[in-house]
């Protein structure tokens, strides 16, 4: 239900005089830890910001199908394709929860679609990176899913009502998501010499940018802050950043693999995990379109749209259809 | 997909950036004997796609043996900012709640 504050017919000073109390009572909410719903009085900048998060959010649970859908008909056994499609179908689900969350904000779907495929919105860059074996989806669902989780259990909380009920929905799912990733590289890491050899392979190359997915460091992360202040993030980047490097090398010896990052240490001093500094230049090159397979997913997304029109005409000649035929059948 | 057969048929092409369809708020009803609990909402063209996709979207590891949609603009809702007016104070009306009565401690099956 997206509804903005209603302002018609109200005059320049009564309006601000609306805006004063509004902004009394958002600050009040927000100071108390509780949370904001989508027609109450919010700042211009905080709807915008969450306009902006949410959609990008969504937009990378849609593109995010595409590296491992690209894995379903090669799927090692049919309880494999059976996995990877419950688990691609969640992705889209997420999708959807987010954009059904970011439109009570008063921002349309059509809007956020239109954005993704003209270019102009923004996704995780993590998904602009290959997948060219089978076992980049247990990496996928190992590293990348972990590091969504650690991410997004604390966004269950945002100050945004409906932005925090669906990061629960979201949340439940993903655990299944993240255990069968990590049981494919199990599986691999205690096959055959070539196996083993390429799970490894698959964790050296999604470890940095999976890292890279809690975004810019806290000195040059410039919504961060404001984020914070408004009690829709509630760690920073590098802590969340650093308790995943924590669980990643605990985890990664039941593999029976190793990390390819040889200055991780538990630092006494911070009490946070150190790792080897990361190439945020390749960061901002794949957040700009220049990544791997930036147009490849762009493009696929686009042709996905275009050629599922002809179902979403039918679905609306058909609703109509129907409209009319009751239509006639209660005049009669 | 030629746009000019698109643009003849009886029904006007969408104005771009206007929802196509209309947004429908989905309420699941977990278990029997519970309420149907709001999940959230989705777009569709028409009742019976809404509920097959609220089932696809909203029930996918059996979170749901009864869906209700409902048409989004159907619903009224209070006003937010009227919270004081609308909602009558319950101060001073302890005397709804069985805390109130006290006399009675002591006595069983009361």
């Amino acid at each position: 239900m997206a509804q903005n504050v209603q302002s018609g017919g109200v005059s320049t000073h009564e309006q601000s005089e609306l805006d004063a109390a509004g902004a009394e009572n958002f600050d009040a909410i927000i100071a108390r830890d509780s949370r904001i719903e989508p027609r109450d009085w919010m700042p211009e900048a905080y709807r915008r910001s969450l306009v902006r998060q949410i959609s990008q959010h969504a937009h990378s649970e849609i593109i995010g199908m595409q590296p491992e859908a690209n894995w379903i008909t090669r799927a090692p056994s049919l309880k494999r394709k059976s996995i990877l499609m419950a688990k691609v179908q969640d992705e889209a689900g997420h999708g959807l929860y987010l954009y059904s969350a970011a439109e009570t904000l008063g921002t349309s779907r059509d809007e956020m679609m239109d954005a993704l495929v003209a270019g102009k919105a923004r996704y995780s860059s993590i998904f602009n990176y290959p997948t060219p074996t089978w076992a980049d989806m247990g990496a996928i669902g190992w590293m990348v899913d972990g590091a969504a989780i650690c991410n997004q259990v604390p966004l269950c909380r945002a100050s945004y009502g409906p932005y925090g009920r669906a990061m629960v929905r979201v949340c439940k799912e993903e655990s299944f998501h993240q255990r069968q990733g990590f049981e494919i590289l199990l599986e691999l890491a205690n096959g055959t010499p070539e196996q083993k050899e390429m799970a490894q392979d698959a964790v050296n190359r999604w470890y940095a940018p999976s890292l890279m997915m809690f975004g810019p460091p806290d000195d040059d992360s410039p919504n961060s802050k404001q984020s914070m202040a408004w009690n829709i993030k509630r760690f920073s980047n590098d802590e969340l950043r650093s308790r995943f490097v924590g669980m990643m090398v605990e985890q990664v010896k039941v593999l029976g693999l190793t990390l390819p990052d040889t200055q991780i240490r538990f630092n006494e001093a911070t009490k946070k995990w150190d790792h080897a500094p990361l190439d945020w230049e390749e960061f901002k090159e794949v957040l700009a379109g220049r990544g791997p397979c930036n147009a490849q997913r762009l493009e696929r997304r686009r042709s996905a749209h275009e050629e599922g029109a002809w179902v979403r005409e039918a679905a609306t000649a058909y609703a109509e259809k129907q409209a009319a035929k009751n239509a006639q059948k209660v005049a009669a | 997909m030629n746009e000019q057969d698109k643009a003849s048929s009886t029904t006007p092409a969408p104005e771009p950036g206007a929802h196509r369809w209309p947004l429908w708020e989905v309420f699941v009803r977990s278990n029997r004997g519970l309420s149907h609990v709001h999940a959230g909402s989705l777009h569709a063209p028409d009742a019976s796609m809404a509920l097959r996709n609220a089932r696809d979207l909203y029930t996918r590891r059996n979170e749901g043996v009864s869906i209700w949609v409902v048409p989004a603009d159907a619903i009224a809702a209070s006003d937010p900012d009227a919270k004081g007016a609308f909602f009558e104070s319950p101060q001073g009306k302890d005397y709804r709640h069985a805390t109130y009565y006290t006399k009675s401690e002591g006595v069983k099956h009361l």
